[in-house]
């Protein structure tokens, strides 16, 4: 096992990076909510870039169909994604500040739950949850920056696959329309959608996006 | 007034709730903005549109 220390996995994950940006990133709280093929792969892409506070969110367990997109190998299978995540996450930047929790947000506890987070990754799969989801934060958080995703199913071009600001503090990434329902997921189209995720909250941090820019 | 950044023509009074049922939306699975603020769901009902309003309507699809 390689012997590595705070200061030589920070300076890795941070090559390149101003010392400004680093600090940026060091202090950068991000909530996940949803570890699927969003979450997983969005939470993956932020502990790699160093992002220093994570807060994660998800009910449920691994299962064998997950592994053509999310973040999960058959060893996972079973285990909770709020549990089996934190472990690969740990291997990545192991002084980050990661907490999970299994989780179902609700209109009753996002409050409490979302509270400590700067910038909130909506990561769900039903449409349902995400428009709750998104409502809660949009009335309970004006303050915060919400970063959703609606519309990653099927094989599509990446053309179609976009982020827009919505409004000054929210984003959307997806192509808005292929719906799970409907169409196969395919793993490197969910992926792409996840970086466009994980992208736009990594530019919000570094204010090259947003209001502090 | 503006749906998403198209011009729509108001020909009648109408709270947000009826707009969203005309357009084909379904209220649980949007997110609305009215003049750049978000609009409660529980209140789609009681909001009523003018010529002069911008609306920001985001349908949610499944997948994630």
């Amino acid at each position: 096992m390689y012997a590595y220390s705070e200061e030589n996995t920070q300076q890795a994950l941070h090559k390149g990076l101003t010392p400004e940006q680093s600090q940026l990133l060091q202090e950068a709280k991000v909530a996940v909510v949803g570890l699927g093929g969003l979450g997983s792969n969005v939470a993956m892409w932020l502990a790699r870039l160093g992002v220093g506070h994570l807060l994660l969110y998800d009910f449920d367990k691994v299962e064998l169909s997950n592994l053509n997109r999310q973040y999960y190998f058959l060893e996972d299978v079973g285990k909770y994604k709020a549990e089996a995540l934190l472990a690969k996450l740990q291997q990545v930047n192991p002084y980050g500040d990661y907490q999970s929790k299994v989780a179902r947000l609700t209109e009753a506890n996002l409050e409490e739950l979302l509270a400590p987070a700067h910038i909130i990754c909506e990561a769900l799969d039903k449409a349902e949850a995400k428009a709750m989801l998104v409502n809660g934060v949009l009335e309970k958080f004006p303050d915060k920056y919400l970063v959703a995703a609606s519309g990653l199913a099927g094989l599509e071009d990446s053309s179609s696959m976009t982020v827009r600001q919505i409004t000054p503090r929210f984003y959307l990434c997806g192509d808005g329309y292929s719906d799970f329902h409907e169409l196969p997921l395919c793993g490197a189209r969910v992926g792409l959608c996840a970086a466009q995720e994980a992208l736009t909250i990594a530019r919000l941090i570094l204010r090259l996006e947003g209001e502090n820019r | 007034m503006q749906i998403n950044g198209q011009e729509y023509a108001l020909t009648k009074v109408m709270s947000l709730q009826e707009l969203l049922q005309e357009q084909g939306y379904r209220s649980n699975l949007v997110a609305v903005e009215l003049n750049g603020a978000i609009v409660k769901c529980s209140e789609y009902g009681s909001t009523m549109l003018t010529a002069e309003d911008k609306l920001e309507i985001v349908s949610f699809v499944g997948g994630g």
